[in-house]
């Protein structure tokens, strides 16, 4: 193997390819369906009605685009999308957008509205057995839009942009797009908030970029968090360290899922760099190692580990309504549990040495991402065990916990800077001439509470 | 300002140092950051205090002045870099930097391209975010801020992870030695859609693009440009609310308030003589509002992801 590819394996992250065993998010007709998924040859996702292998996926560099198609012999497949850009200028759809409105006079020129426009759903000649027909004949996806566009008593009488949506939504039920995304921390949280928001506890994008960044998360450092969204923030943490430092994964009580953190494509170094202790452990002295026998240890151990086979599997999260129940289990059954928990093995029990160290030059900064743990409880616990000056970041979805907590730390002369902030993202639609905030946007993406650590005794 | 080394990091038992830069927290809204220096002494409206009083003192120590008054002296992270730092330039601030480092998807390891270099708030920042192993090159039409950023990346010991250059993005496009190596380019340009055909062209395949502008007509431009060659343009705005806290005792009045017209309640706390009663005299709450002025607008960050031919 040579040099690059070494460096390459280490920072599997960066890798521009996709593998076998590889973690991908597969983005379905422009984010209407997200499927987390690995990708070995043996795997088969359900598109509608339509099972196809996943085989073709492999080796493909991320970004590319599949197209379901079906063939007369061999059934659905996904082949890599060939944009038709010069059919005419109305047929290139990217983005859910509509590109091609931007020609000249067009916007202007437009002289169509839907005043003739009746809904009696008399306008489209073709049946679904026609369709039906067509598919056995072996037609394309693009074959099956044009027929249905041609048939279309109405297609004419629209305007170029009702025209433009209305082949969007044929084609994505005729000839669905799936695109394969890297699964990192933007991607990941983005695909749960969208879909299974309670998982990571409402833990929107931009909240959880700032509280990387608040919390001074960079490489060498040793990161405490405390993480009940669901591993989220402990492999968001782990992506921006790259493998040096460690990230330490502290519970009170029971050791919480972290089966999100799997989801990621990390390389064994950088999972050989989250560690878990519980926080009993983290605060007991440093000269009573008994306090902790070694059997009950393993227990807690194993059991936590059976979690993780438990739920090892890829889920697959999306409107189950519009996808029917029996998708979900579909991955289920193509990813072998053990074989994917084999490939990772983040979150081993931190060892009393490195423990000890931390007890001795504190941790680098602390990230606490708990909905359902009462705040101050957890840091006057822990910041005491951050080093001097050490900046900490503190998410919750309520208000008022943090500004209690706040008023602790001031009160008790803890910290300073401290800062309570709610991050506002909006998001716009950048047409020509036609330019706002969208519509629907996520009001609410959490509280922060932020600030640096002071010495105690001086 | 960053590890290079795990052994380098601030710990319990990393004491201040001559020569240290250190960030001095009067209020969080008034910092300054000092390079120790043994001699030297740091005049503010507390008082005089003495470099000398800081050497071998923990980070995060209080310091006093001559006059008793105090400080904080603070190790250096970029967030509070972005606080201090001499503005040569307009620079982006906290919820624009980390919304910009998480949507580029940069990690450890990664090359990424920057211009305008300004004053080097968000350099500081992809610094830290790919390092060790990865590098940021950073290019500014203007030799002298160039040079200014340069010896501030070296002030903040920075320099190995960020090489600045004096070029004309917009006019001659970035060096062809990049070409196909970059992970992400960020443009901080008045006219960014004279770039982007060069970024495309330094961008790996998948690599991801960013251009923040502060007005709208820059970010239609720049959406008209990129269909060509990019994909996933989407184009956010963040903005943060910030909260104050406050412990309030709020009284409620039960009874023959006949006496009450309408005082302040905070400046009853001790009243107790009959003409109202406090429905719960013991406890006080705390309370959160919104700061009532915010930062209303930095600019729009477009965002965008070079197409994938196979």
């Amino acid at each position: 193997m040579s040099s690059s590819e070494n460096n390459n394996n280490k920072l599997r992250s960066l890798r521009m390819t996709t593998w076998e065993g590889c973690s991908v998010l597969l983005d379905i007709n422009d984010g209407d369906r997200l499927v987390f998924a690995r990708l070995y040859p043996a795997a088969k996702l359900k598109i509608g009605n339509k099972n196809c292998s996943l085989q073709p996926l492999i080796g493909c560099p991320f970004g590319t685009v599949f197209q379901l198609d079906t063939s007369s012999d061999n059934g659905p497949f996904l082949s890599p999308f060939q944009p038709q850009g010069n059919v005419n200028n109305t047929e290139v759809i990217k983005d859910g957008q509509f590109q091609a409105e931007s020609k000249d006079g067009q916007l202007n020129g437009e002289s169509k509205d839907n005043r003739s426009l009746i809904d009696n759903n008399t306008s489209q000649s073709l049946t679904g057995e026609d369709i039906e027909d067509m598919r056995r004949q072996g037609a394309k996806g693009n074959e099956i839009i044009e027929a249905l566009i041609a048939n279309s008593a109405t297609f004419d009488k629209k305007t170029s942009f009702s025209q433009e949506k209305y082949r969007l939504k044929k084609q994505k039920k005729y000839a669905p797009k799936v695109l394969i995304r890297r699964p990192v921390a933007r991607s990941i949280c983005e695909a749960y908030f969208k879909k299974y928001p309670l998982k990571i506890g409402f833990l929107r994008v931009d909240t959880l970029s700032l509280l990387l960044s608040m919390a001074n998360v960079s490489s060498n450092s040793d990161i405490l968090v405390v993480d009940m969204v669901g591993g989220l923030l402990t492999g968001a943490v782990a992506e921006r360290l790259g493998g040096t430092g460690f990230v330490c994964n502290s519970y009170p009580g029971q050791a919480p899922s972290m089966d999100i953190v799997r989801i990621f494509n990390l390389s064994d170094e950088i999972c050989k760099r989250i560690v878990r202790s519980s926080i009993s452990d983290l605060l007991s002295q440093k000269e009573s190692p008994q306090q902790n026998p070694k059997h009950d240890v393993g227990s807690v151990e194993s059991q936590s580990n059976d979690q993780m086979c438990a739920s090892v599997s890829m889920e697959e999260i999306s409107h189950s309504s519009e996808n029917g129940t029996s998708d979900l289990g579909a991955e289920n059954n193509t990813f072998p549990a053990l074989r994917a928990c084999k490939a990772i093995k983040a979150g081993e029990k931190a060892s009393q040495e490195i423990i000890d160290s931390w007890k001795e030059n504190g941790f680098s900064s602390l990230i606490i991402a708990a909905p359902d743990s009462d705040t101050w409880t957890l840091v006057k616990d822990l910041l005491p065990l951050l080093s001097n000056s050490a900046p900490f970041a503190i998410y919750h979805q309520y208000l008022q916990p943090l500004a209690t907590c706040m008023h602790n730390l001031q009160l008790e002369k803890m910290a300073i800077g401290l800062q309570i902030t709610e991050p506002w993202l909006r998001e716009y639609q950048v047409l020509p001439s036609r330019t706002h905030p969208f519509m629907q946007m996520s009001a609410f993406g959490g509280y922060i509470l932020s600030g640096t650590k002071i010495c105690s005794n001086c | 300002m960053l590890a290079s080394h795990p052994e380098k990091r601030i710990s319990f038992n990393r004491l201040i140092r001559n020569g240290d830069l250190v960030i001095v927290y009067e209020r969080h809204d008034n910092m300054k950051a000092v390079t120790v220096s043994e001699g030297s002494v740091l005049q503010n409206r507390f008082g005089v205090f003495k470099h000398s009083d800081w050497i071998g003192k923990p980070f995060g120590s209080k310091v006093f002045s001559s006059k008793g008054g105090f400080v904080y002296l603070l190790a250096p992270t970029p967030e509070l870099w972005t606080l201090v730092l001499s503005h040569r330039t307009q620079i982006l601030y906290i919820a624009d930097i980390s919304f910009v480092i998480m949507y580029l998807e940069i990690v450890p390891g990664c090359l990424v391209l920057e211009s305008g270099t300004g004053s080097g708030s968000l350099t500081t920042s992809l610094a830290r975010a790919v390092a060790p192993t990865g590098h940021v090159y950073t290019f500014d039409f203007h030799e002298q801020r160039s040079a200014s950023a340069r010896d501030d990346f070296e002030r903040t010991g920075l320099s190995n992870l960020i090489s600045c250059g004096v070029r004309d993005i917009q006019g001659v496009g970035f060096p062809d030695e990049f070409t196909g190596l970059a992970d992400s380019v960020f443009l901080d340009l008045p006219q960014p859609w004279l770039a982007i055909p060069s970024a495309a062209k330094m961008l790996k395949q998948d690599g991801t693009l960013c251009s923040f502008s502060p007005c709208i007509e820059q970010v239609q431009r720049s959406c008209d440009v990129l269909q060509s060659r990019f994909t996933d343009i989407r184009t956010f705005e963040v903005l943060l609310r910030t909260y104050e806290i406050r412990e309030g005792q709020m009284e409620s009045f039960r009874g023959d308030d006949n006496g009450s017209n309408g005082s302040i309640p905070c400046k009853r706390r001790q009243c107790s003589d009959g003409n109202y009663v406090l429905s719960n005299p013991t406890s006080s709450s705390v309370m959160v509002r919104p700061c009532g002025e915010a930062r209303g607008h930095t600019g729009y960050l477009t965002f965008a992801r070079l197409k994938c031919f196979t």
